[in-house]
């Protein structure tokens, strides 16, 4: 694995991927891509379109499955065939259209598909309405709308909720596709101190994003991608914005860190982007 | 007004809906000479809005999870040819006439049967992925066929005793004394609900309504059972089948024992009963948490583990066993079972269903809404005959009603804007 962050190298990675391959139909949509995830950590995981970032991420959701490679979770190699064998092994993923139901209202998303039920079985809604507001005055002091639908609450407030479902389940691995997509500014800047919030926790986020400004901020690592192969894997402090977007353009190590480049990631310019 | 409606907590829907309701009942009682409102005409409203009824609140939480059933009435008329069959033609080989077992096998074969052939329909749109309106579109014309083959088309009649006191009529009401301990059982639950409600919020600290809007509300809601009641009761049974009753229990007629109460009809009973099951299913279980998640968003619902293809199985299974109720109401009503029963009962579902506020987009709708949809639809159909008017009038004004209704619906409510939902 590279040798990354110093401050990391005295734990253990929460989750790594290694020598992942996946293709569709012939198309290796992820081929021999190995990356990695500490505690306290927020990772971005960069690339255009295509570049297999998602089928990638997917595979650690339980969306996909991949065709060789492992999942090691807390040292162990775990098998992730659906979303539940995710959430068990605490890996929890924020989906880019944030997976609530609009017509509930926030205690009644967080608690989807895991209510508190009282001694009768009935759903017992004042406990999970007070649950709720615990967890969610945590997040995000402002919130007060609990006894609307979500639909009626603004795009940060929903992507409170869905991080506060997330913690619920006591996400140690927490997935986020595009995070800020479709905020305001202001939104993202909230967005931002939660994801900071959950990293002081100890959680390890990794943040999927093609838009570079949001993931430069947040993430203190990069793993960046093209055509289904690990371009390298730096520390965010390390690079420049023109760095990342040569790695995300033409898929090449910037030159002063081509000693970080690791196993599986292409270290020179590689033939296909020189077509 | 609308702060003073948030402030109780009132769904706004629900009071636009009774307002409607109470001017159609005034303006057919003002047209017909005083003889729309009447203990009669009540009584008589809710025996016959009862099928629907039953049928409406599961279409609600079909159309919720962004389904719909065309095929209730043809189910209905299987249902009710296949139950007419069991207790007038199979069960009297076994089991001597009017055996008072007899409407409880009927019941119960009918429940069973009906609960198969929603599940069919489940399953087909479930797990198969046809669309449920091709697929109940299919199942009305299967289910009407059906209902012919189960006799080649042959009435049934006459059904058994117990089993047509299911269908309300003279003898099929439980009376004055037995209305007022269901009256009297209703509003202790009213109050009791109330109090438990507001002592768990309390408990968790959180935001109660004030005091007085507790006591209005409890108030209104005991009010009404008690006003249903006192009307029901004043609806006296014809002299005629008063003295037939005395007769039987071996007691000589005079003035005053002749006046015998209607009371509660038992078709509005089974009603009542269907409706605040399904209620607690809908608000108060997973099941119908699920059902108002796999509505707004299925995905979503997929993603937090839920089995949307069994769910979506089991909530056509309910539509076919409470089909199978309304079946015994409405061949108990009519006293014998014809292939045509229930025919276009499932556009009269539908329409109470959506004129009660239920989104045809999915993830909204309630009970409660249904049931005033229901009881809307029929009064309009049964004041127009009231006053002769015209059956195609009949259609053309219920078919505008229909379109009406769903878009002042449109108009004047944000989507998802009922707080209550």
């Amino acid at each position: 694995m590279p040798e990354t962050n110093n401050s990391n190298t005295d734990k253990n990675p929460l989750v790594e991927m290694r020598d992942i391959h996946i293709s569709f139909g012939g198309v290796k949509a992820v081929d021999g891509v190995s990356i990695d995830l500490y505690p306290g950590e927020v990772v971005g995981v960069l690339g255009h379109n295509g570049a297999g970032k998602s089928t990638l991420i997917k595979v650690l959701s339980g969306a996909y499955q991949a065709d060789s490679g492992q999942i090691i979770v807390d040292g162990r190699e775990a098998k992730i065939e659906n979303a539940r064998d995710a959430r068990d092994n605490n890996i929890e993923t924020i989906y880019q259209n944030l997976a609530l139901a609009d017509n509930l209202d926030a205690a009644q998303n967080l608690f989807l598909g895991r209510e508190f039920t009282d001694k009768f079985g009935f759903l017992d809604d004042a406990a999970m309405e007070h649950k709720a507001r615990e967890v969610l005055h945590r997040l995000n002091p402002n919130f007060k709308k609990f006894t609307s639908p979500v639909s009626a609450l603004s795009g940060g407030q929903r992507q409170s909720v869905a991080i506060a479902r997330a913690l619920l389940f006591e996400a140690r691995v927490l997935i986020m596709d595009e995070p800020c997509a479709a905020l305001g500014v202001h939104e993202t800047r909230m967005v931002g101190e939660l994801i900071d919030q959950l990293k002081r926790d100890g959680l390890g986020i990794l943040l999927i994003s093609h838009d570079l400004h949001d993931v430069f901020d947040l993430s203190d690592r990069l793993h960046v991608m093209k055509n289904g192969k690990l371009v390298g894997t730096v520390p965010t402090k390390d690079v420049t914005h023109d760095d990342v977007l040569g790695m995300i353009i033409l898929g090449k190590m910037p030159e002063h860190l081509m000693h970080l480049a690791g196993p599986g990631a292409t270290n020179a310019p590689n033939k296909e982007a020189l077509q | 007004m609308t702060r003073l409606l948030a402030k109780m907590e009132v769904d706004r829907r629900l009071v636009g809906l009774a307002v409607v309701l109470l001017i159609i009942w005034i303006g057919f009682d003002l047209a017909s000479g005083g003889r729309f409102i009447t203990p009669r005409n009540i009584f008589n409203l809710s025996v016959q809005t009862a099928s629907v009824a039953v049928m409406a609140c599961g279409m609600v939480l079909i159309i919720v999870t962004r389904h719909i059933d065309l095929s209730v009435g043809a189910i209905l008329g299987v249902l009710a040819m296949i139950m007419g069959v069991v207790q007038s033609d199979i069960l009297p080989q076994f089991l001597e006439y009017n055996h008072p077992m007899t409407w409880v096998i009927t019941l119960i074969v009918g429940l069973i049967i009906g609960g198969a052939i929603g599940s069919i329909q489940g399953l087909a749109v479930g797990y198969l992925g046809v669309p449920a309106f091709i697929v109940t579109l299919g199942g009305l014309l299967v289910w009407r066929g059906a209902a012919w083959w189960v006799t080649q088309g042959r009435t049934v009649a006459p059904l058994d005793h117990n089993f047509m006191l299911l269908g309300g009529g003279i003898e099929g009401t439980i009376g004055a004394t037995w209305s007022w301990v269901v009256a009297a059982i209703a509003i202790a639950a009213i109050i009791y609900a109330a109090i438990k409600d507001r002592r768990r919020r309390l408990s968790f600290e959180f935001p109660v309504k004030p005091i007085w809007a507790e006591y209005t509300n409890t108030a209104i809601k005991a009010g009404l059972v008690l006003i249903a009641v006192i009307t029901l009761n004043a609806y006296h049974l014809p002299e005629r089948a008063a003295e037939r009753i005395l007769e039987s229990r071996g007691i000589a007629a005079t003035a005053e024992n002749l006046v015998i109460s209607h009371g509660i009809p038992i078709p509005l009973l089974i009603v009542a009963l269907v409706a605040i099951v399904l209620t607690i299913v809908a608000k108060r279980t997973r099941f119908g948490r699920y059902v108002f998640a796999i509505g707004g968003n299925p995905q979503a619902a997929e993603l937090a583990g839920i089995n949307v293809k069994r769910m979506t199985v089991a909530v056509f299974a309910l539509m076919g066993v409470l089909c199978a109720i309304s079946a015994a109401i409405s061949s108990a009503r009519l006293q014998s079972a014809g292939n045509d029963l229930g025919t276009l009962d499932e556009l009269r579902v539908i329409a109470a269903v959506v004129i009660g506020g239920t989104s045809l987009a999915g993830g909204l709708g309630t009970i409660y809404g249904a049931l005033i949809g229901a009881l809307v639809m029929q009064s309009l159909q049964s004041g127009m005959a009231l006053l002769g008017v015209d059956t195609s009038l009949q259609s053309i004004v219920i078919g505008l009603v229909l379109v009406l209704a769903v878009f002042s619906d449109k108009y004047f409510h944000r989507r998802y804007s009922d707080p209550t939902a």
